[in-house]
């Protein structure tokens, strides 16, 4: 629809807005906001075996299939027979499209040798041809490749360049949006300067070496009329055909959530600030070779999908069988969820394929699959296919993206023994939100797993180090012991702990004993107490029986006196 | 193209060979009726006439007409002397206004043969 209105408009040459033409190739008409500028020509150079025939092929093929938009491919190089089977492994029946009158392919052929040139001449007969095939078809799209081919077969370069900005006029006339490709020439972008000719819209396609693997990258050299990133973006050949890896967040402008979701260990989750992360964010778990790094993976996504999300583990190092057995020999099990279809496992060595292809088919599966928690175990690993700027460069471009679709990341990364661990992940620690460390504490002739939370934006998390322990139970964390002797962990912290209970038993026994003899001298001294009332009681009695005898004793003379007297007195009278 | 019509071409070839050697076909593509497509049929009825009376068979071509035969003989260039016999299989491109580069291209003179 789109497409026909903006046909009249580009026609009638008053268009001020660019009208686009889709590519349909994934990401490409995302960098090019919309695709390529509609009925006028593209240029694709690039230096052998780039991707070039590949991608105006697939611009032709999309938009057959894809836009209903007949097209017609002139090849210089490859005859009709080689292209249906260069391109059948991708799926692109080019043969079945030819016969159903979608698709014109039409195959130049120049030989040097047959020519003879007698005198003034034009290349009107290769417009014919087009324009034939053209109508054949009805053709709204056209790939030429490789037009520099003519040079080869004629003398006169004046002559060539003359009918070469004639040919582009033409398409230009004849509403067609072409794709026409250039070999990457020494001092210019295509070896006979076709840049020149064409104005609108140039685009360069690289295949570097890198170490041992070869990196395709594209880069928007000039596209008139539209912004455009000037970056170079990989992308990839892949069993579908083009694509281009998208840089997806160029304005960080994602939604956050508030929203926590667990880590699988519980401790964990209240280490970093009571409820886990949060969704949406990432997570780096560094640590040396055996820390637990990837049984802490395997948590997070069994957790996740134990809350019935999907999960992705990327693996670099196992395969999908070794890691569930592994897991479930701590505890973890991992059958379950790949059975229920919730958890899915991607293997595969880093070393397979470039950089960019692990990207877009991370990607890819992510998209597939919409998962809430993605591991990625190890990130480490990449760095042997690429240099650390490159890896960079890709984990901000997945992290940008999970984020984007709130997804949890969990990237485990294997940092060496001796080396510091700041300046290792430097490149990689900035694009994380939480960091979590591993480390082993070797003591006492025994190896014991530590574990702390370096970093973790937006949360208190705790500053402790916690013992990380990994059990047929699964995963668990200790508090640590924290003497005067440092850290102890393992057995030394067991026995640490048994010291303790031990003191604490004595002092308890001690404590009781101190009570009991309290209570013993208490009853001494009541007992005391009771005896001195007794003998005071006794005293007292004995005092008042005295006392009273006393008393009887004194009326009793009294009495005596009188009667006494009394009878002395009588005495004498009765004489 | 249908195969066989391929092969009875070949056939015939091959007879026209081996029974007519000497025998020129020639086919000349042109686009429209230009002065250079007049020129070229011009020059090439004249070669003809002068050089191979009675053993040539020219056909003239409107390319636009018959866009179709140019993609079949691999023609680009306009005009365009196809000499399909005798062998070696000839593009003669131009107005043919060089009359001893299109002997050379007929292989009726030697390149650099002086003249």
């Amino acid at each position: 629809m789109d497409n026909r209105l903006s046909k009249k408009s580009a026609g009638g040459g008053v268009n001020f807005a660019l009208k686009k033409s889709k590519t349909g190739i994934p990401g490409f008409d995302e960098i090019t906001a919309g695709g390529l500028p509609l009925c006028r020509p593209t240029l694709v150079c690039g230096s052998a075996g780039s991707g070039k025939t590949l991608f105006a092929l697939e611009f032709l093929v999309n938009g057959i299939l894809k836009f209903d938009e007949p097209g017609v491919f002139v090849s210089f190089e490859e005859n009709e027979a080689e292209l249906i089977e260069n391109v059948a492994s991708l799926g692109w029946d080019l043969k079945g499209l030819t016969e159903q009158g979608k698709l014109f392919i039409d195959h130049v052929h120049i030989e040097r040798s047959e020519i003879e040139e007698t005198g003034e001449f034009n290349l009107e007969g290769l417009f014919i041809r087009i324009e034939a095939a053209a109508r054949a078809v009805g053709a709204r799209r056209i790939g030429i490749d490789s037009i520099e081919a003519l040079f080869s077969g004629f003398s006169s370069d004046s002559l060539l360049r003359a009918e070469i900005r004639r040919l582009f006029r033409w398409l230009k006339a004849k509403n067609l949006t072409a794709v026409i490709t250039g070999e990457k020439g020494n001092q210019m972008l295509t070896r006979h300067g076709l840049e020149e000719y064409i104005s609108d819209c140039v685009l360069f396609l690289d295949n570097r070496m890198q170490g041992q693997v070869a990196t395709r990258r594209m880069r928007i050299i000039k596209y008139r009329g539209t912004s455009h990133g000037t970056n170079e973006y990989p992308f990839l050949l892949t069993e579908r055909g083009f694509s281009v890896v998208p840089i997806t967040a160029l304005a960080m402008d994602y939604e956050v959530s508030t929203q926590r979701v667990s880590t699988g260990v519980e401790r964990l989750d209240t280490m970093l600030g009571g409820s886990g992360c949060y969704r949406g964010s990432s997570v780096l778990v560094s640590g040396t070779a055996g820390t637990g790094k990837s049984s802490l993976g395997a948590c997070f996504v069994s957790a996740a999908c134990g809350r019935g999300e999907q999960a992705i583990y990327f693996s670099f190092e196992e395969a999908p069988k070794q890691i569930i057995r592994n897991m479930g020999s701590i505890g973890i099990d991992l059958q379950t969820p790949v059975d229920q279809g919730l958890l899915t496992f991607h293997s595969v060595r880093v070393t397979s394929f470039g950089l960019e292809m692990h990207l877009a088919g991370m990607l890819r599966m992510i998209d597939e699959v919409k998962p809430a928690v993605v591991v990625i175990d190890p990130i480490s690993n990449l760095n042997s296919v690429a240099v650390l700027e490159d890896v960079k460069e890709m984990l901000a471009r997945i992290i940008d993206y999970m984020k984007m679709q709130g997804i949890t990341a969990v990237f485990t990364d294997l940092s060496h023994t001796g080396s510091s661990l700041e300046a290792t992940e430097a490149g990689i620690s900035s694009l994380m939100d939480t960091w979590i460390l591993l480390r082993d504490i070797e003591l006492n002739g025994e190896r014991n797993r530590g574990m702390y939370v370096l970093k973790s934006r937006g949360m208190s998390h705790s500053n402790q180090i916690r013992e990380f322990i990994i059990s047929r139970e699964g995963i668990s964390l200790k508090d640590v012991y924290i003497g005067p002797g440092g850290v102890l962990t393992g057995t030394a912290r067991v026995v640490q702990e048994a010291a303790e209970t031990e003191e604490q038993i004595l002092r308890q026994r001690k404590a009781d004993s101190m009570r009991q003899e309290l209570k013993r001298r208490e009853k001494a001294l009541q007992m005391r107490i009771q005896e001195l009332q007794d003998a005071f009681a006794a005293e007292k009695e004995e005092i008042e029986q005295e006392l009273a005898e006393t008393q009887a004793k004194e009326k009793n003379l009294a009495y005596n006196k009188s009667a006494l007297a009394a009878m002395r007195g009588r005495d004498k009278e009765e004489r | 193209m249908p195969e066989k019509s391929d092969d009875v071409t070949e056939a015939l070839e091959k007879e026209l060979l081996q029974y007519n050697e000497g025998m020129y076909i020639l086919r000349l593509y042109i686009a429209g009726s230009t002065q250079r497509s007049v020129k070229a049929i011009t020059s090439i009825k004249e070669i003809c006439e002068k050089h191979l009376q009675g053993r040539v068979q020219l056909e003239v071509i409107d390319t636009y007409q018959k866009p179709q035969l140019a993609r079949k003989d691999q023609v680009i260039a306009l005009p365009t002397l196809i000499k399909e016999l005798p062998l070696p299989l000839k593009r003669i491109i131009g107005d043919l206004s060089d009359t001893e580069k299109v002997l050379v291209g007929l292989d009726l003179i030697e390149k650099d043969a002086g003249r």
